[in-house]
Order: structure tokens, then C-alpha cells, then sequence
């Protein structure tokens, strides 16, 4: 193994999953270092130094987003969460609590190893922010200059739609809880009337999306946020 | 005992079985009462009672003396050497502390054994009960054997007899109830010489009487005839356990017929004897017996003492056993006979007139007059005694057991009325004189005597009377404004006259009290079927307390407070505790008793409590404070009381019986559902994971070509998101079963359709997805998350019914006060009927298909639907397909203030 391979710890009780998780991983050609609680996952993180910690939400001996919590205190690296369905409020405490993504079990070795890589590239890419243009599927975004298109015809966007999409393609491929959106684009003073996000959510799919009720990139995590999906 | 040798003739009653049964059941729990019998005092109980005592205590009981009055007696003394003797508990009364028996420290203690001198000894007033018998009652029903010792003068029934023979009143009685209950009763016999000896030798207390008066009860013939009593007492204990015995092994079936007697009571002293004689013929009898005061038009012109007499009677009649009431009526014999037939009372038990000569023939004695009436009834004549203490009544105030006392006021305003009336007559009729004859203005002064009498009742009636006579002759006879006549004729019109008028008032005040008689057990009787009728309507017990209490409060003029057990059988009040005493009224739940003010337990207490008895167990503690004591003196009173009670305490058990019966019902559709579930998941569960593991054999054999092992994985991966989506279905159900809490919030549908088919896009892979949503679509208010299992449940619904290439169409419109959604296929459509089924629990369109699913996704829906206020709905489409449609309400959604454009 040489300095490039990945590392992440990998932090579930589950040793089934632990294994099919390990296995899928390692065919990939990461490192996994597992650990089966709160408390030795905190310390894998602290003497690995890896690049990824995927964190299960229900742990034996302590609370997932405690966990982040800890993590967040002394480190940025990426946490991707594995929680069940039908648990919406958690995933949301999670991901306010810094985790970068979640994924619902059960989920497809595929769609882990995409969210993996999105979550790698961002994180690789955020120290180092040069784009100038974004582009997701027929709009391409010019952050220099202010300007949207679609299929090359100039779009115009308000203020609030601007910096709602400037902000989604900032942290694009990683999904955005209400909260985050409010405070990032409002300013902390608007962090309760989401019922705004959603209508300008609302606008932006309406002038950006080809079929606005069936969005392709402006994703809707029901019960948690949004995502943008380049 | 073999079958065969029972005849069917000898075959006991089953409830008498039963009864057996329940007294054997209760003797068990209940501690067993010794009694020490003795004709009198020095014949040694105390001192037989320490040597039983001791006895136990060398077999191992434990034993302890919760108070022995030694007296001194070196003798005595020495029995007590080794007996653990429980310290006596100090009760103040009157600035004196005064040592009594510690009730609670025995309690408390818990033992096997407790030995309670002088059975009939009085507590001291502001000790739990007035009576130590009532004392030892309580230990006996907290299961602790108790050891007790009691004269023959001090039982209730025997104390006059002992008073007669004696010269010496006892106070202190003792129910013979009681004495009747004791498991055993040994008679502690001492020859009178003997007795007469060891009082020489000042072997016997002589209690705080003076000594003359005591060496005066300790005759030779008084100390024969106690003897006798005593001995007498304990020979009928003796027959009335053989009588038991036989009872008990069937041999012949005990008394059939049952006498019931019946006792009138007056307000004199000398209802008590009366009372006493009943009660023993009733006990010679073996007969229930009633007591009743039967209040008359005459007897209710009382002053206060003689009614607190009556009731003081009643009371003593009660505690000797018998059934009390108090009755009403204008005619004593009518109405004592007419209750006696509706009782079925074989003998009637009246008090000797003591009326002679003259008044005899002007009115005949009671006893006579029922004689007369009753054909079917035995009359029993009672010797009278004549108190001599008896201060003649004084009629300052006439009194009621039924209405209160009559304030002096309202008779004076009788009186003066009486008198103006007439005056207003007279002015009257000399006014109409040159067209009236003097023989109308007779009639016109009877009209007015009849009219006062009525509203003012007798007294004012007959000064009417004579106030009219005196006028008629004073203005209308001449002489005018003399009282002498001239016509002789007259004095028979004055005296006619006074007679029609006295006549009249009698009648007249006789039909306003009778009136008042209806009116009174008219408002009773209402009063209860409105309470009836009221406590049938409630359905939850926060109800029965409120309408219980409202009701109470109108008929008592009481302040009310119900207290009901918890969980642990602690009470709660429900309401304001107040003034109540929350420890008094856990007693009265513990024991079943009722207890403070007019009780026998802890009489001093402001507020009395009334236990609520149902027939399962008991339902809680009425606690009232009544401010007129007298409300609730008379027996009937009581009753009513009672009555309401029972009554509340009926409804609260319903209420309880009804909970238990939903909860009995929802457990009997949760186990139905739970078995459907059972049976589908298993076939559901089952039918994937047998072609899985099919396929992973196969797939382990390694037999399988490339092309075959691709498909045999990606049919694995169907099962596999096939059981996924039914675990899913099956948590959300089991979600919302328990109670459906929605997150819902203001926010547009194009969102929660959007993310619905992102989730099932892997199933609509074979279909085409169409969304058709007018653009001014408002905000809606739902829980999103919630909203999405439902588009989610419909849309895969329509891939799973539809063929390959049919196409779903969502679209969305207003429809009135609700936005309608409906998810719309071009499929085969539904089958015939299954419209409304559908979104039951566990239907799918056709039976055992080859589709898997336990049809839960649509009665998710529509959980969720109703849960939103909406309403879900399938139909079928021309020409073919099949529409679902959910509502949701659409609500004012929220103005934004949104930047321009």
C-alpha cells in the first residue's frame, strides 16, 4: 500500500455489515480500519489519520452524532452516515451536527462508492476552489461573472435564487438540511421559515430544471434537505 | 359421604352453600374473637383470660397484651409474667391525659395474639372509635386473634333486664351482634357464694362506683339471677351452634319462612325498652326486625329534643340489628299497616298506651286501633315503665324530621295573617251587608279560615276560627261592637260556626302537610332518577365524579369530595382536599366502613365519609361536610345517602367494565390483525427467500454458464427489493399503529413528487412517468416525509398492476376546500367491487397472485391520508386503467414576502 491509497475507519456494530462494507471497500482499493463502538472508532480516527470516517448513527455505547461531535471538534475530514429509513430527525441531527452525507440502509455497493467519491473529490477540491464555472447538465453557472444559462440562453435569477444555487453548487453532491441553507443564504437571524427555501427551491427548479416535478439535479431529501446533483 | 345415600329432598341449597362458603372464606382472613363470659365482675375472666394466654404463649403463639385491667390483683398480676405488654397510648380529652389502648401500635405490631380487657369499655372521646368492641372488630378484621373479656350486663340486648334485677344502669354496652360472632366464648362460671366470699376478702375491684351502691349489686339473689342470665346467654350460643351444625351438614333445611317484625317507635323514653323487647323477641324469633317512626301530623308538631330523641332511638334500634326508617303519613295506623303489608312483617310490636279512663273512650290507644285494622299481622302489646325524669315539652318550636325546624317568624306571620285576614273580612262583608244576609257572611268567614289554614297550616287556622266568630258576632250580630246577643238563635251559629271553622283548619292543615309530604319524596325521588339518569350518560369516570357531585351538592347543601384509589389503592382526590382528612378517608376505603361526623368512628371529625360500594370491590370514599347536621340525621336521610352513593359507585365499576371491555376488544382485533399479518407476511417473507435460496444453490453448484448465473443474480436482486419494500410496509404500519404523529409543514407538492420518484425510480424503469401540476398550485400543509410513502405505495402499486410500457400520469387539482392527487394508470384496471376493500389491511386485488405483496402499502395510505384530514378513494378509468386519487385539506397557507423578480 503506498501513501495514495485511501483510508477510512469505518465505525458499526454490525459485524455483517462490517464485512460486506470491508470487502467492497477493499475491492476498490481502500484501507478499512474498523472499529465495533463510539469510543474506539474516536480513537481509530485519532491514530489513522484517514481520509473518510463512515459512521453508523446507532452505536452500543454511545450517540452517532456524539460522535460527530467529537470528531468535528478537531477534524474536517468527511463523515458519511449510515442510518436506517424512517428516521428523518436523526439523519437531519447528524448532518447539523457536521456529518457530510448520509446513506439509507439498505443501500447498493454502487451508490456507497459514488457517495464515497463525491464526498473524496469535494473535500479534495475545497482547499483548493478555482472553478470558475459550474456546470450541471444543460446550466452551466459562471461564479465570476454572475451568470446562468441553459442551453445557452441567459437565465436571470433574483438575489435569493443566486445565492441559493451558488450555495447548493458549493457544497454540490453533498445534501443541504434547511437549516444549513437558511443560515448560509439568510444569515443565522432566518434559520426558522424554511417555508421561503422551499418557494425559492420552487423558482430554481422552475427555471433550471426540464421537468420541474421531476427534478434531475435539485434534489429533494424528504424530511432532511436538499442536494444538488451535478 | 357416597352420592347414593342423599336423597334429593336433603340436598342443600346451593346459595346457602354459597353463603356457607363466603362466611367460611371471610372467617379464615378474619382473626377468631375468645370471649370470657362472666356474670359480673370478680369471677375471675381476666385472670382465665391470662391463663389461656399463657398456655398459647408456651406453644409458641405469639402473644401480646394490648391492655389488662389487673386491678391490682397480686394474683392477676403474676399471669401477666412473660406476656409482652404493648404501652398504652395517652389521649387527651378535656386538659387531662388519659391512657388508652393503642390500637395502632398493635396494628403495627402484628401479632398473632392480642389479649383486650373489658370488651364493653367506652374509649375516650377523640380515640378512632367510640367502642373498644369496634376497636377489637378491627383487629379481628386485619386478621389478629383476639382474647376479650365481657359481663353479662354489658350486652345490649340484656342491659335493661341486668338494669331492672340490678338497680344499676350500665352504660357500656356491647352489641350482641357481636358476641353472636365470636368464634368461641368460654363462661368464666363462679358460684355467688364463692363471689361473696372473695369480695369479703377484697378480692374483687369494685370499679369507681360508691361502695354502697356497689355493695348493693353484690346481693345474693341479683348475683343468682346474673348467673343465670349468663348462663342462659351462653346455652342459647350453644343451641344457635347446633342449629348452625345441622345447618351445615344438611341434615334438615334450617327455618324456612322467615318472621320479620316490626317495631313503631315515639319519641318517648320509653321507646327504648321497647326497642330492647323487640330485639329480644326478634333474636327468640330468629326474625329480621324493623324499627320505624312514623311521622304524623301530630306527632310533628315536636319540639327539637323529643325529635333528637327519636332519631337517638332509631339509632340504638339500628345498632341492635334492626332495619330503621322513618315514615310519613297522616294517619299513624294506615300508614304503619300499609308498611308493614309491603314488608311482609308477621308481627307488629307497639309500646302500651297509657291513656285511662276518659281519653280512652275520646280516642282509643294505638294498640287497639291496629288490632282493629290488622288482620294479618300479630300484634304484640309492650309493658310500659314511666320515666320520671321527663320534663314536659316545651312548644316553643315545632320540628320535622322531614323539613327542618320552622323558623318562629314564619309562624308569627301565620298568626298576624289570621288576623288581618279577618279583619279584611269583616271590613269586607260589612261592606256587602245591604246586599249579603248575615248567613252568607258566615260562609264568607268559613271561606277565609279555610284559605289561612291552608297557607299557614293549623295553628293560624284555628285562631282564624276564632277570630271569625268573635267578629261575626262583634259586627254583624246585633247588639253591634257587643259580645252579647240578642237572638238566642245565634249561639247555635257561633257555636256551628267555631265547629265548621276548627273542622276545617284541621282538615286544610292536615292537606298542606301531606303536601308537603309528596312534595318532599316527589323532589327525593326526582332527585334520584335525575341522578340515575345522569350517571347512565357518563362514560368516563372524570364525568361520574363531576355529575355525581353536582347532584349531591343540590340535595344536601353539602360540600363534596370524591376521592377514587389509584393504581396501589391509595386514594386521590378528586378535587380540592380541602378541610378533608385524606388519612380518615383511606380508612374508610380499607375497612368498607363509613366513618367521621354521626359515626361510630371518629365521630369528632368535621366531614363524614361514606365508602363507595360496587359489587366487584369497592370504588372509592364520598367525603361531605354538611353544615345542617340534621339533613342527615333520619334514617332515610342516611339511606338516600347511601342510595346516591351506591349509585355513583355503580357507575364508576360501569365506567371501569366498559374500559376493561374496549381494551378487551381492541386486544381481540389486535391479535385477529396480528394473525393476518402473521399468515401473509409468512407467505410473503417465505415465497422470496425459498426461490433465494434456490437460486444461491444453484448458484453454488457452480453448474450455471455465465449468461444463467448473471440472470439468476438479478432475479436474487428482485426478490431482495421485494422483501426490502415489505419489511418497509410492515415497520410503517407498525409505526403508525401506534399512533401517528405528524411533522407537517407548509410546503410545495412538486417536491414530495419528485423525491417519490427518484425512490421508486428502479421500479418504473419499464413505465413512463408523466406529472402534470397546474402552475398556481398552492402550498400545502403535510408531513412530507409521510406524503412521500404514499406516492411511493401508489406509484409502485401502479408498476406492479400495470404491464411494461403503460404509462403513470400524477397530476393534482383543487377541488373545493381540498386538493385532490391522483396517480393514474393505463393498466388492466381494478377488479369489479374491489374499490373500497383495497385499502383494508391485507387485501390484495386477487387472492394468493402470483404479485407478491401483503397489500398493506394502500391501508398505509390511507392511515396516512386520514391522519392529514383527506380521504383516498380508487376508480377505474374508460377505458382501461385504474385512478387512485388522495385529498388533502388545502388550508391558508402562509403569506411570503418574496423579492422581485
Amino acid at each position: 500500500m503506498n501513501d495514495l491509497t485511501i483510508t477510512v475507519v469505518f465505525i458499526e456494530d454490525e459485524a455483517p455489515i462490517r464485512r460486506f462494507l470491508r470487502t467492497t471497500l477493499e475491492h476498490a482499493g481502500m484501507q478499512v480500519f474498523e472499529a465495533e463502538n463510539g469510543q474506539r472508532g474516536l480513537l481509530a480516527v485519532a491514530s489513522r489519520k484517514p481520509d473518510l470516517v463512515i459512521l453508523d448513527l446507532g452505536l452500543p455505547d454511545m450517540d452517532g452524532v456524539e460522535v460527530i461531535r467529537q470528531l468535528r471538534d478537531w477534524t474536517a475530514l468527511p463523515i458519511l452516515v449510515l442510518s436506517a429509513r424512517a428516521q428523518e430527525a436523526e439523519k437531519v441531527a447528524a448532518l447539523d451536527a457536521g456529518a457530510d452525507d448520509y446513506l439509507t440502509k439498505p443501500f447498493g455497493v454502487d451508490e456507497c462508492l459514488a457517495r464515497i467519491r463525491v464526498l473524496l473529490r469535494r473535500h479534495a477540491g475545497s482547499s483548493a476552489k478555482n472553478e470558475q464555472v459550474f456546470v450541471f447538465g444543460s446550466v452551466q453557472v459562471d461564479l465570476v461573472q454572475r451568470q446562468v444559462s441553459k442551453n445557452s440562453q441567459s437565465i436571470h435569477l433574483t438575489p435569493i435564487e443566486y445565492r441559493l444555487l451558488t450555495t447548493l453548487i458549493r457544497h454540490a453532491g453533498k445534501v443541504m438540511t434547511h437549516r444549513e441553507l437558511l443560515r448560509e443564504v439568510w444569515g443565522p437571524n432566518h434559520s426558522e421559515s424554511s417555508q421561503y427555501l422551499r418557494v425559492y427551491m420552487g423558482h430554481l427548479r422552475q427555471k433550471l430544471e426540464d421537468d420541474p416535478a421531476l427534478p434531475r439535479h435539485i434534489q429533494t431529501e424528504t424530511g432532511v434537505g436538499y442536494r444538488l446533483a451535478p | 359421604m357416597s352420592e347414593n345415600n342423599r336423597t334429593d329432598s336433603a340436598r342443600p341449597d346451593p346459595d346457602a352453600l354459597l353463603a356457607e362458603l363466603q362466611r367460611e372464606e371471610a372467617r379464615s382472613s378474619r382473626g377468631k374473637l375468645k370471649i370470657f363470659f362472666g356474670a359480673c365482675a370478680g369471677v375471675g375472666k381476666t385472670y382465665a383470660m391470662l391463663a389461656a394466654a399463657q398456655a398459647r404463649l408456651r406453644e409458641g403463639v405469639e402473644v401480646l397484651v394490648g391492655v389488662v385491667e389487673t386491678h391490682g390483683r397480686a394474683e392477676t398480676q403474676k399471669m401477666l409474667q412473660g406476656l409482652e405488654v404493648l404501652p398504652a397510648r395517652a389521649q387527651e380529652y378535656r386538659g387531662r391525659t388519659l391512657p388508652e389502648f393503642d390500637l395502632d401500635a398493635a396494628l403495627l405490631r402484628r401479632p398473632v395474639l392480642v389479649l383486650v380487657d373489658e370488651f364493653a369499655h367506652s374509649n375516650v372521646p377523640g380515640s378512632r372509635h367510640v367502642k373498644r368492641w369496634q376497636d377489637v372488630d378491627e383487629l379481628l378484621a386485619a386478621g389478629i386473634d383476639v382474647y376479650t373479656t365481657l359481663n353479662v350486663q354489658h350486652l345490649e340486648s340484656l342491659n335493661d333486664i341486668v338494669g331492672q334485677i340490678t338497680g344499676i344502669i350500665v352504660r357500656e354496652t356491647v352489641p350482641d351482634h357481636m358476641f353472636d360472632a365470636a368464634d368461641e366464648v368460654t363462661l368464666v362460671d363462679l358460684p355467688p357464694e364463692e363471689l361473696l366470699d372473695r369480695l369479703s376478702q377484697g378480692k374483687v375491684y369494685l370499679g369507681e362506683q360508691a361502695g354502697r351502691a356497689a355493695q348493693h349489686f353484690f346481693r345474693k339473689g341479683n348475683l343468682l339471677a346474673l348467673r343465670e342470665l349468663a348462663l342462659r346467654r351462653t346455652a342459647d350460643r350453644v343451641d344457635a351452634q347446633m342449629r348452625a351444625y345441622r345447618a351445615d351438614q344438611s341434615i334438615q333445611p334450617v327455618w324456612q319462612a322467615r318472621e320479620r317484625l316490626l317495631v313503631c317507635v315515639g319519641p318517648g323514653a320509653d321507646a327504648e325498652k321497647l326497642i330492647r323487647s323487640a330485639a329480644r323477641l326478634a333474636a327468640s324469633l330468629h326474625a329480621d326486625w324493623l324499627a320505624v317512626y312514623v311521622e304524623t301530623p301530630a306527632l310533628q308538631r315536636q319540639v327539637k329534643q323529643q325529635r333528637e330523641r327519636v332519631i337517638a332511638n332509631l339509632r340504638l334500634a339500628q345498632e341492635m340489628g334492626a332495619e330503621t326508617s322513618v315514615l310519613a303519613g297522616a294517619e299513624l295506623t294506615v300508614t304503619l299497616l300499609a308498611f308493614a303489608r309491603s314488608r311482609n312483617v308477621s308481627k307488629l310490636v307497639v309500646g302500651k298506651s297509657l291513656r285511662s279512663g276518659i281519653s280512652r273512650l275520646w280516642r282509643q290507644p294505638l294498640s287497639e286501633r291496629l288490632a282493629q285494622r290488622a288482620q294479618d299481622v300479630d300484634v304484640y302489646v309492650v309493658a310500659h315503665e314511666l320515666a320520671g325524669d321527663e320534663a314536659p315539652p316545651s312548644r316553643r318550636s315545632a320540628s320535622s324530621l322531614f323539613f327542618g325546624d320552622e323558623k318562629p317568624s314564619q309562624r308569627w306571620q301565620g298568626y298576624l295573617a289570621a288576623v288581618f285576614a279577618c279583619g279584611l273580612t269583616s271590613a269586607l262583608a260589612a261592606a256587602l251587608l245591604n246586599v249579603f244576609d248575615p248567613a252568607n257572611v258566615v260562609i264568607v268567614f268559613l271561606l277565609t279560615v279555610v284559605l289561612v289554614a291552608i297557607r299557614f297550616g293549623r295553628g293560624p287556622g284555628i285562631a282564624a276560627s276564632f277570630l271569625s266568630v268573635l267578629a261575626f258576632d262583634l259586627f254583624f250580630v246585633p247588639p253591634q261592637l257587643s259580645l252579647t246577643v240578642n237572638d238566642t238563635q245565634y249561639l247555635f251559629t257561633f257555636v256551628l260556626m267555631l265547629g265548621v271553622a276548627l273542622i276545617i283548619s284541621q282538615l286544610a292543615a292536615r292537606l298542606q302537610f301531606e303536601a308537603r309530604i309528596a312534595t318532599y319524596r316527589e323532589r327525593r325521588t326526582r332527585a334520584l332518577y335525575e341522578l340515575g339518569r345522569d350517571l347512565a350518560g357518563a362514560l368516563t369516570a372524570a364525568s361520574v365524579v363531576e355529575i355525581g357531585l353536582r347532584k349531591l351538592e343540590e340535595l344536601f347543601a353539602a360540600r363534596l369530595l370524591l376521592l377514587l384509589p389509584d393504581a396501589q389503592d391509595k386514594l386521590q382526590a378528586a378535587g380540592e382536599l380541602g378541610s378533608f382528612d385524606l388519612g380518615l378517608a383511606q380508612w374508610v376505603f380499607d375497612h368498607a366502613e363509613p366513618a367521621g361526623m354521626g359515626t361510630q368512628t371518629l365521630p369528632a371529625a368535621g366531614a363524614l365519609y361514606i365508602p363507595l360500594k360496587a359489587p366487584m370491590r369497592l370504588r372509592g370514599v364520598l367525603a361531605l361536610v354538611i353544615d345542617d347536621h340534621a339533613l342527615i340525621a333520619t334514617p332515610e336521610q342516611q339511606r338516600l345517602l347511601e342510595t346516591c352513593a351506591s349509585q355513583i359507585a355503580l357507575s364508576l365499576e360501569r365506567v371501569h367494565y366498559v374500559e376493561v371491555a374496549q381494551d378487551a376488544i381492541v386486544a381481540m382485533e389486535s391479535e385477529r390483525l396480528r394473525n393476518s399479518v402473521l399468515s401473509a407476511v409468512s407467505h410473503d417473507l417465505r415465497t422470496p427467500l425459498t426461490s433465494l435460496i434456490g437460486m444461491l444453490s444453484l448458484l453454488q453448484s457452480e453448474k450455471l454458464d455465465a449468461g444463467e448465473q448473471r440472470s439468476a443474480l438479478g432475479a436474487m436482486n428482485d426478490e431482495i427489493l421485494r422483501m426490502n419494500s415489505l419489511v418497509t410496509n410492515l415497520l410503517d404500519m407498525a409505526s403508525l399503529q401506534s399512533g401517528v404523529k405528524l411533522k407537517r409543514e407548509w410546503q410545495l407538492l412538486e417536491e414530495v413528487i419528485g423525491s417519490a420518484a427518484r425512490g421508486c425510480a428502479g421500479q418504473l424503469q419499464q413505465h413512463r412517468l408523466r406529472v402534470e401540476l397546474p402552475r398556481d398550485l398552492p402550498m400545502i400543509e403535510y408531513d412530507a416525509v409521510l406524503i412521500e410513502r404514499v406516492l411511493v405505495n401508489l406509484l409502485e402499486n401502479a408498476a406492479k398492476y400495470t404491464p411494461a410500457g403503460s404509462e403513470i400520469v400524477i397530476s393534482a387539482r383543487i377541488e373545493g376546500e381540498q386538493v385532490a392527487v391522483s396517480v393514474c394508470d393505463d393498466g388492466p384496471g381494478l377488479p369489479a367491487g374491489a374499490a373500497e376493500r383495497l385499502f383494508d389491511k391485507f387485501t390484495r386485488g386477487t387472492t394468493e397472485s402470483s404479485t407478491p405483496g401483503v397489500g398493506l402499502g394502500l391501508a398505509i395510505c390511507r392511515t396516512i391520508i386520514a391522519a392529514h384530514g383527506g380521504g383516498i378513494h380508487a376508480e377505474n378509468r374508460q377505458p382501461h386503467g385504474a385512478a387512485f386519487t388522495f385529498t388533502l385539506p388545502r388550508g391558508t397557507p402562509p403569506a411570503l414576502s418574496l423579492d422581485a423578480e
